[in-house]
């Protein structure tokens, strides 16, 4: 009987053992790593457990990323968390998102490695990429790497290569106060005022209306007059790509595909058409509805006056959404996500006029990229690091941390739960998740320009839409200007070499890819 | 003596020279001469196409020139009336004398980018708390960044504040270093002070003025820090200057080549009107 007692009880304690072994597993490396508390390690060929068995002694990674702590952050934080398990030396510089491209492009063109690992945006891809070292098939074929989304599988590769190690999903959506627009009280006022409903925006007409009538008043009570909208304007800070996500709706034409910025068969640029010159209007239109010197905002004044409570709408990254909700933020819990209004006309370029009838098209802006660099000699070591970067358990603590840039790429993402279990409320998370799968399922999406000279379009562009809202030129003089230097641009670069790049682009968004 | 030695002496200063000096202004003109950029990144060879471009399709870069014509003149004629200022102030015999000396100079001290994101702060119409004071005092907002026409302005309090201790340090020491005797000789003729500064004081600082104003000149015709921080060029392209707009093309789309012709013409045309503001001053300035 005693016998049998002793061998229940040993059967009982490994059975135990074996049951609860993936907790004790994982609480063993979150005791060392709080970063990752809330999952533990996540058991994976890159996690922390995995990590810990490859000895780097005595080699030293160089990284260079973003200045903290957008991506420049968790990079250290990762670095540091990567340095204790394999004993390597990672030593990390940050660099201004405007210097990225040419601290790492120098030296490349030199024929030099000064960095293992460079971050950037993933719009470099084609500068970038004959200087950059594909991702060995053994990362591609990853478990971890099979999560990742179509859309941002395509972004980081090119013509099937995959050249940047996913580590972070953006696209631009739509952020708004929902304490404001589904407070029962402000929509019966609204009506009363306007004659319209008030409700999550679905056109940038509507988006105008609302945001120009909470402008310029206290409309949460706070002591403090609150505004429209918050936008990146400031040139040379992104604001590009918010003009971009502006224009979709009027100019991403699901009947005329062949090419959003340019028109893949002639290279003409579109981007003086009547869509995009309706979309600067709108626009120009905004800086009355925006907080003082919004005219000057960059994404992070973005991030801060969505994110502190200044704003009724924003229209970005996530960064704004996730900072809005983080524990301490004034409006935890008071925010929705939707996709970008659309609009209810549409330019087809082809019959050179309008189609009547509504159009979204969700914008998969560049986002965060990061390559290892051909010349490195410590490959490996590289591949190894972004690798456990981006593993399951660190990737759920990143993105839930605002600040750190790191935005959903993964189809666990788009999971309620993932964000419910760091404070959401189940609604907010479920309307997050759900905005951010539409963009993946819809087949009228913009993918940002990945062309050789893609800087100089883009600057050229941020700097007429920027002239246009100083008032310095009216918005189609502003295009006109832009739609000029683009062609410049494309005679300097060659338009067979731009067309080439581009049509990989333009496949994607015509759902051939 | 040996002549040849003579040359062994100059080598080590003509070598740096060379180095540092000749070296690069050769290799940004031949770089001017190449299309570099980011899809053809070599050193080939393309003419004056470069020049071609920017002397019959840039129009931007032009207008940053004469922006920073404008920019550059008025900070540091601004900057040369309050630095002689106060430099007459504490070169007088006043109580705390070396108090303000130290005082006037601290802006001038501090680091150039650190101070103007100060200068930001101060200045963010929604958040900053000039326009919060300005508004206990029934003053709406005032839009110091994002007006095209009062951003240059802010840019230019910016830059007075930062460089006049500059001018007011050169003006004092010169102060410093006048002869009594004239001033004795006006005060025994009983010339008022303003005569006194009009005939005495003034024309006596001319030299050191000419050569404070000049070193300021080129300073100010740098004007990029603040420009970066503070505005980023904007709004549009408001408070964009040459060596902002050089470096968007150089480093930010990475079009080298192209970089390097304006910088060659920046500094032609740089060489060229500061000689003849030099001799024009020397003229307006010094009476034989």
């Amino acid at each position: 009987m005693k016998m049998k007692t002793i061998k229940t009880c040993v059967t009982a304690l490994i059975s135990a053992l074996l049951v609860f072994s993936p907790v004790a597993y994982a609480d063993k490396w979150s005791d060392q790593f709080p970063h990752i508390k809330t999952t533990g390690d996540i058991p994976g060929e890159c996690s922390y457990e995995s990590m810990s068995k490859k000895d780097y002694s005595g080699k030293t990674l160089k990284i260079n990323t973003h200045a903290v702590p957008v991506m420049g952050e968790p990079t250290a934080l990762h670095a540091e968390q990567f340095a204790k398990l394999t004993g390597a030396k990672v030593d990390v510089t940050h660099t201004p998102a405007g210097d990225l491209y040419a601290k790492a492009m120098v030296p490349f063109q030199a024929g030099q490695a000064p960095y293992d690992i460079v971050f950037g945006f993933s719009n470099f891809i084609n500068d970038w990429r004959r200087y950059l070292e594909p991702v060995p098939k053994k990362y591609v074929e990853m478990k971890q790497m099979q999560d990742v989304t179509p859309s941002h599988i395509g972004v980081a590769s090119w013509d099937g290569v995959m050249y940047q190690f996913p580590v972070d999903g953006d696209r631009h959506y739509l952020k708004y106060r929902k304490d404001v627009i589904d407070n029962p009280e402000y929509q019966k006022k609204y009506k009363a005022d306007t004659g319209k409903e008030l409700r999550v925006p679905q056109t940038w007409k509507e988006y105008g209306e609302m945001a120009a009538y909470f402008n310029d008043w206290d409309w949460d009570g706070d002591g403090e007059k609150e505004y429209g909208s918050a936008e990146v304007m400031k040139k040379d800070d992104l604001m590009y790509a918010a003009f971009y996500s502006r224009s979709a709706a009027y100019s991403k034409n699901p009947k005329t595909p062949g090419g959003f910025f340019f028109d893949l068969e002639t290279m003409t640029p579109l981007i003086n058409n009547p869509g995009f010159v309706e979309a600067l209007t709108d626009w120009v239109a905004a800086t009355k509805y925006v907080p003082p010197g919004g005219i000057n905002f960059g994404l992070g004044d973005e991030i801060g006056s969505f994110g502190g409570g200044q704003t009724l709408f924003s229209f970005s990254w996530d960064d704004a959404f996730v900072a809005a909700m983080q524990p301490d933020s004034p409006i935890n819990n008071k925010v929705g996500a939707a996709q970008l209004p659309g609009a209810m006309k549409v330019w087809n370029r082809k019959s050179n006029s309008w189609d009547e009838g509504f159009n979204q098209a969700p914008f998969f802006v560049w986002g965060w990229a990061v390559g290892v660099a051909k010349k490195s000699k410590e490959k490996e070591m590289a591949f190894d690091y972004l690798c456990f970067f981006a593993n399951e358990a660190n990737h759920q603590a990143d993105i839930g941390i605002g600040r750190f840039g790191v935005n959903p790429f993964r189809n666990d993402d788009f999971k309620a739960e993932v964000w419910t279990q760091i404070g959401w409320d189940k609604d907010i998370a479920e309307s997050y998740v759900d905005t951010l799968a539409k963009m993946e399922e819809s087949k009228n999406r913009v993918f940002p320009l990945r062309v050789p000279g893609t800087f100089e379009f883009n600057a050229a562009l941020a700097t007429a839409a920027a002239k246009a809202l100083a008032g310095q030129l009216s918005p189609q003089a502003a295009l006109d200007e832009a739609a000029k230097q683009w062609n410049d641009i494309l005679n300097r670069v060659g338009k067979d070499n731009v067309r080439k790049a581009y049509s990989v682009g333009v496949a994607m968004e015509d759902n051939k890819l | 003596m040996n002549f040849k030695h003579k040359f062994v002496f100059l080598f080590p200063g003509l070598f740096v020279l060379i180095g540092i000096l000749i070296f690069p202004i050769i290799f940004t003109i031949r770089l001017s001469l190449s299309g570099w950029n980011s899809y053809t990144p070599e050193m080939n060879f393309i003419g004056i196409t470069n020049y071609i471009r920017l002397f019959t399709d840039d129009p931007r870069f032009w207008e940053s020139f004469f922006r920073l014509s404008f920019l550059s003149v008025t900070t540091v004629i601004l900057q040369y009336v309050i630095g002689f200022a106060l430099a007459l102030m504490v070169w007088r015999e006043i109580k705390f004398k070396r108090f303000f000396r130290v005082i006037f100079l601290i802006p001038m001290m501090t680091t150039p980018v650190i101070m103007t994101v100060i200068w930001r702060t101060f200045f963010h119409e929604s958040l900053g708390p000039v326009n919060d004071l300005l508004g206990n005092i029934g003053i709406k907002p005032i839009l110091w960044l994002s007006d095209p026409v009062i951003a240059k302005f802010t840019v230019i309090i910016v830059e007075v504040w930062q460089w006049t201790p500059f001018m007011f340090l050169l003006l004092l020491a010169g102060l410093l270093s006048l002869p009594k005797e004239p001033f004795l000789a006006a005060a025994i003729d009983g010339a008022s002070p303003f005569r006194k500064f009009v005939y005495v004081t003034f024309p006596l600082m001319a030299p050191i003025s000419i050569g404070a104003i000049i070193i300021r000149l080129i300073e100010a015709s740098k004007i990029m820090d603040t420009v970066f921080v503070l505005t980023s060029g904007g709004p549009g392209t408001a408070t964009e200057t040459s060596s902002f707009y050089i470096y968007i093309k150089g480093l930010r789309e990475f079009q080298m080549g192209y970089a390097a012709t304006l910088s060659f013409t920046y500094l032609v045309i740089m060489i060229i009107s500061l000689t003849i503001i030099a001799k024009v001053l020397t003229k307006l300035m010094i009476k034989e």
